[in-house]
């Protein structure tokens, strides 16, 4: 398996690893549910470095993006990231990722476990344009710090680290260098709060992970390490689709509920198939349920009206922030509307849902 | 903190703690880190029979659901109410206040061919 260069960090720190994408990851440190809250009231850093970083240079970088995401990238400005698909030409999610315009070149960050397949879609199209693709995975790090703390943190040491969070806005991000090193600093996440996104050379991940997880003492809050098993269930909680869930190649961005982020006006691989679902309207939605009870829904759960299946769960989890059994669902279009009464079968014994607006959860903002 | 010597174990990692003909039930320290966060223990009714080596409930947490089983036959005395509003007591102490189930058991030299503390360690080993 791959390892970050905070692997010996995280075992130091007590870390549950497991395989993930191909690396070894932190599952959770303390626990899932209180890595989940502390970043819901507080702050918390996850070592993302395993997500695939892939910059893109030359004349021909932003035709080649505009070419394979649905987003359109030529209206990205500088200093600016956004959301997209990559599909296929059925319109089939191959991806979810973001891309983010530098002033020099444009970086597409995906998921671990579909940066292989991503980049050899990317070198297939990129052939006969001019266009440079580096794979920045391995040589760099970057963590997330996610939660209402982070911006009041970094505000205050705004004197040590000259990063204006208030000036990047949202999705907005800025690149610096500090004592020498380069970073890039996105004001975006994962996890439904407010925070940051930090991309480091690897040499100073350690020293910058430690640098923001000292302990803040009795005044400050103290950003703790938290672990996938915590980013899950705060994404489920903010209505965030995960690929291999909510996003595969069997469904397509506007059943998804990511149509905002598809430009049907553009031509890109898929688009052709988009514009007809589009027209045609999805045979399917993703929806939100919250069940009956403190069970668990998985992947895979039936959803029922009466006797007849309608639909399935792609995630599920016992929000901590809501104390209810929450689930996503892919539910036929004409049995999801919010006042279906439908059941889940939870290994053999149905329990019953409501259909709720997506997100579970939404910051004060 | 190792498994306790004062009761017997089966594979799956329920323990099994004998008083007279009443044996109460829970699952190990090692299943409960495991699991990670328990959200929800299902349970029998006072009153159930309960058959050795087959599921009497269910346990569930954030990462798993998985089957509780008996390694003994015999018929529910008490359930550990407190698991309904604070299944988290089962992650704090297993061995203790996260017990789950009593049984008046049929036969008490059943519990005789469960596995000692220190046999059911050694096959965790692996």
């Amino acid at each position: 398996m791959l390892k970050t260069a905070l692997h010996s960090t995280h075992e130091r720190l007590g870390a549950r690893l497991i395989d993930f994408g191909g690396w070894e990851m932190p599952v959770m440190y303390r626990g899932i549910r209180d890595e989940h809250v502390h970043t819901r009231t507080a702050s918390s850093i996850f070592d993302v470095s395993h997500m695939g970083r892939i910059e893109f240079r030359g004349p021909a970088a932003e035709g080649l993006l505009d070419h394979v995401c649905t987003r359109n990238i030529a209206k990205l400005k500088v200093a600016r990231s956004g959301y997209s698909h990559v599909c296929n030409e059925d319109g089939g999610v191959l991806d979810d990722v973001i891309v983010s315009r530098f002033e020099d070149h444009l970086l597409m960050v995906c998921n671990a476990s579909n940066r292989e397949k991503i980049l050899a879609h990317l070198h297939k199209h990129a052939k006969g344009r001019d266009v440079v693709i580096e794979d920045k995975t391995t040589s760099t790090v970057m963590f997330a710090i996610q939660g209402p703390a982070t911006l009041p943190l970094f505000r205050e040491n705004l004197d040590k680290l000259p990063i204006d969070v208030d000036a990047m806005g949202r999705y907005g991000f800025v690149t610096g260098s500090y004592m020498g090193t380069g970073y890039s600093v996105f004001r975006s996440g994962y996890t439904g709060e407010d925070g940051l996104e930090l991309i480091l050379p690897t040499m100073a991940g350690v020293l910058v992970w430690n640098y923001l997880t000292k302990d803040g003492g009795e005044k400050r809050v103290t950003v703790r390490p938290a672990g996938l098993g915590a980013r899950d269930t705060l994404r489920l909680e903010a209505g965030m689709p995960l690929y291999g869930h909510e996003l595969h190649k069997g469904i397509d961005p506007i059943s998804a509920r990511c149509g905002w982020c598809v430009d049907l006006e553009k031509d890109f691989i898929g688009a052709a198939a988009l514009r007809q679902i589009n027209a045609d309207g999805p045979r399917r939605k993703l929806v939100g349920l919250v069940l009956e009870g403190r069970r668990i829904a998985r992947q895979g759960a039936g959803v029922l009206v009466g006797d007849q299946m309608v639909g399935e769960v792609t995630s599920g989890t016992l929000s901590p922030t809501l104390e209810k059994s929450i689930a996503m669902a892919y539910v036929d279009a004409d049995r999801s509307d919010a006042d279906e009464k439908l059941s889940v079968d939870l290994r053999g014994s149905r329990v019953g849902a409501t259909i709720v607006p997506l997100p579970f959860y939404k910051r004060v903002q | 903190m190792g498994a306790p010597a004062d009761r017997r174990y089966i594979t799956t990692h329920e323990w099994h703690k004998l008083d007279g003909d009443v044996c109460t039930i829970g699952i190990s320290r090692f299943a409960a880190d495991e699991l990670t966060d328990v959200t929800y223990v299902s349970l029998p009714a006072v009153g159930a029979e309960v058959v050795a080596n087959q599921p009497f409930g269910e346990i569930e947490s954030v990462k798993a659901t998985s089957d509780l089983n008996s390694g003994v036959s015999g018929v529910v005395t008490e359930i550990n109410g407190r698991l309904e509003n604070s299944p988290e007591l089962v992650n704090d102490d297993p061995f203790g206040e996260g017990w789950m189930i009593k049984l008046k058991v049929s036969d008490p030299a059943a519990l005789d061919a469960l596995l000692t503390a220190e046999a059911y360690e050694a096959q965790l080993g692996g």
